[in-house]
């Protein structure tokens, strides 16, 4: 695919540590807008902790993060959120003793006169995200510790994508789900795309990635093994770099 | 269409195959363990009641003058617990709350007697407001220092305050070198409730009616807000029912406390003050709401629309829900903390107003074992230690109990030690049903 303009996203030379352990090391990846990126790796690669990174969660030891060719400083997801990124944890991040309206506009209440909390505004709002992405969900009084794991994992997409977010970072968003909402999600990344947002996609199963992404990033012991557009390669091809942690011979500059 | 949708299906989720009582409290929405709580309270109160007219031979222990001293007592400890509930719901504990009512208490006690006279001179009306505002911010100061060092500096709260409840203790004896400083300031002693510091048969009345209509325009705007939203509505006879409920509720409380007549003793000091006569069949006085108790109602209903209604407060649940979802949800969590602990120590600091007006006097030793009634009170009241769980109601009827039997065992006769056993008891007793009814519920 043809590249023009500036990244929406650039992280460049990125390393953060735990103790001893180089979970990211010297890490480059970047995102142009209508794009999806894959991020794939073995278990313990560090995907999960290079885009905590880029949404706040972490902050990096070294290297630079840049959104539209400017260098900004994420020292927390307030930071991050006030660039449009949001993000879909792995763990979901909920709160569980809250409903599925206060989690979804968690940091974000709607406030109505008097400064309180429009609850009957957001559990309205979060009714009509819900038809989009699950519309067998029904559960909106109850606390999500009552739910199943495929319906908090619907919330925490609403939640990424109520927003209007420019950059999406979803961390094995379907993992929890059945194939009917998978293939709702499918759906709705192909529409976020025609939109314009440039979305990082961790996902372990390759027809997945082989179906939605452009392009695919490889990471193995927190080491970039490298990153193919995806139309030139075959899911053998990923598979190799995940497993060998090497570029298919034919692509290997 | 969505008319008789509406009528059929009032609770979005079927009723099918629920007794009549499940059903009934499924669609009033009535907390059921706010039910027990008060089958409890009335089950301690009968038994008190009983005991007393059967073995002590007496009048009983529900009167109007038992039932006010109850009310009056209930309110130090119902405001602490007030802010204990926001504490424990985000993990944390406040063991210093009792010492600092007693350091409060003792600057109080210097500001109004030692210093402000000297300046305004005595008994001017400024000088209970200008106490109670010292008084509170030294409580928020105390309270805001060790939340500093809970969330900025990464001590666990039991042992910052644990060393609170040493270190204010000891300063409020340090401060007078553990004299006792009296009487306060007499405008400022009406905060503690007695004849004076009530608000009358005509006040409370007053109260009584605008409780009632705040009653009835929560049921009344809850219903408009659902109706704009399209969300299902309770049964209308359900509201009607709620509504009678705390109405009646409300006006039998007027009652009580206007069925207990001002001393005879009192009454007379005060028809002398006024050039009244007093008829020989004597004068009729109702007391009327304490002060205290108006103070706590309105702690009560502030801490609620704070803990329910606000940002603040639904940040206060995610922290305690998943401290860590809380974070990346962008909330400040260490900020928040800070104000949780400064918020503690302002009702301290409240709450020793109440206490040390209530004495008319300030010593060191006032508030002491506090913290212990003030923890049981919110953790009877259903806040969850785990954290993430817990009501301003709850806890304020926590403390009507732990208050009820404090009060009625001495009524009753039984002794210290005897005493001592049974809160003990109950408190464990309490706790373990609480978890036996989470499960359930589950
Ligand atoms: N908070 C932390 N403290 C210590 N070590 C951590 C922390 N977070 C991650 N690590 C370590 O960093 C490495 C990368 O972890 P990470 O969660 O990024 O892997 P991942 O690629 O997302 O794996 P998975 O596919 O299982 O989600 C692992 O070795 C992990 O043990
Ligand atoms: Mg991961």
């Amino acid at each position: 695919m043809t590249k023009r303009g500036t990244p929406l996203v650039e992280m460049r030379d990125i390393s953060i540590s735990f103790g001893g352990i180089k979970a990211v090391d010297h890490v480059t990846i970047d995102l142009y807008p209508g794009e999806v990126v894959g991020l794939l790796g073995h278990n313990g690669a560090g995907k999960s902790t290079l885009i905590k990174c880029l949404s706040g969660a972490y902050q990096k030891d070294a290297g630079q993060i840049l959104i539209n060719g400017q260098e900004v400083e994420i020292t927390n997801p307030r930071d991050a959120r006030a660039q449009n990124i949001e993000t879909i944890y792995q763990t979901l991040a909920l709160a569980d003793n809250l409903d599925a309206a206060s989690n979804l506009f968690l940091g974000r209440e709607i406030i109505g006169g008097l400064g309180f909390v429009n609850d009957s505004k957001q559990e309205a709002e979060t009714r009509k995200i819900m038809a989009r992405l699950n519309p067998n969900f029904r559960k909106f009084s109850v606390p999500v510790s009552a739910l199943s794991g495929g319906q908090r994992q619907s919330v925490a997409i609403a939640r990424a994508v109520y927003f209007n977010a420019r950059i999406l970072i979803m961390d094995e968003p379907t993992a929890a789900l059945g194939p009917h909402e998978t293939q709702m999600v499918s759906e709705l990344i192909e529409e976020l795309k025609r939109q314009g947002l440039g979305i990082f996609l961790i996902e372990h199963d390759i027809h997945n990635v082989m179906k939605l992404c452009d392009r695919a990033s490889v990471m193995k012991n927190g080491q970039l093994v490298g990153t193919v557009n995806v139309k030139d390669v075959t899911d053998d091809d990923i598979l190799g770099m995940i497993i060998l942690g090497k570029k298919p011979a034919h692509l290997a500059a | 269409m969505t008319q008789t949708q509406q009528k059929t299906t009032p609770m979005a989720s079927p009723d099918d195959g629920l007794g009549p009582v499940a059903r009934f409290l499924k669609a009033t929405e009535i907390d059921t363990r706010l039910l027990g709580m008060a089958g409890a309270l009335l089950l301690i109160w009968g038994g008190f009641h009983v005991y007393s007219i059967f073995v002590n031979g007496n009048a009983g222990f529900i009167t109007p003058r038992n039932l006010w001293n109850l009310s009056v007592q209930t309110s130090s400890i119902g405001i602490m617990a007030t802010g204990m509930v926001l504490v424990i719901i985000t993990r944390n504990i406040d063991l210093s709350v009792g010492s600092i009512l007693g350091f409060c208490a003792i600057i109080m006690g210097v500001v109004q007697v030692y210093v402000l006279p000297d300046y305004l001179g005595l008994g001017n009306p400024l000088i209970w407001i200008i106490t109670a505002i010292v008084g509170m911010t030294v409580g928020a100061v105390i309270g805001a220092f060790q939340g500093w060092l809970i969330a900025y500096r990464g001590i666990p709260s039991f042992i910052v305050t644990l060393g609170g409840l040493l270190v204010w203790r000891g300063c409020a004896f340090l401060v007078v070198r553990g004299e006792t400083i009296s009487p306060v300031d007499s405008t400022f002693a009406l905060l503690g409730g007695g004849p004076y510091g009530a608000v009358g048969a005509t006040g409370s009345w007053i109260v009584g009616l605008l409780a009632c209509a705040g009653i009835i325009w929560m049921l009344i705007s809850g219903r408009a807000q659902r109706k704009t939203h399209n969300f299902a509505l309770r049964p209308a006879w359900a509201d009607v029912f709620l509504g009678c409920l705390g109405c009646g509720m409300v006006i039998g409380a007027v009652l009580v406390v206007n069925a207990y007549p001002w001393p005879k003793g009192i009454v007379d000091a005060y028809a002398k003050a006024n050039n009244i006569t007093v008829p020989p069949e004597g004068m009729f006085i109702s007391h009327g709401f304490a002060i205290p108790v108006l103070i706590l109602v309105a702690v009560g209903i502030i801490m609620t629309f704070l803990l329910t209604r606000t940002r603040f407060g639904r940040y206060v649940f995610a922290i305690g829900g998943n401290p860590e979802a809380a974070a990346l949800a962008g909330i400040n969590t260490r900020w928040m903390t800070l104000k949780i602990f400064s918020l503690m120590g302002l009702l301290a600091g409240l709450s020793s107003v109440v206490a040390s007006a209530r004495l008319n006097s300030a010593t060191g030793a006032l508030g002491t074992l506090d913290e212990l009634y003030v923890i049981a009170a919110a953790v009877i009241g259903g806040t969850s230690l785990a954290g993430g769980v817990g009501t301003i109601y709850g806890a304020i009827f926590g403390a009507l109990v732990m208050q009820s039997l404090q009060t009625g065992m001495p009524f009753i006769g039984f002794d210290a030690g005897l005493q001592q056993v049974v809160v003990g008891t109950v408190l464990v007793l309490a706790v373990y049903l609480d978890i036996l009814y989470r499960r359930k519920a589950k």
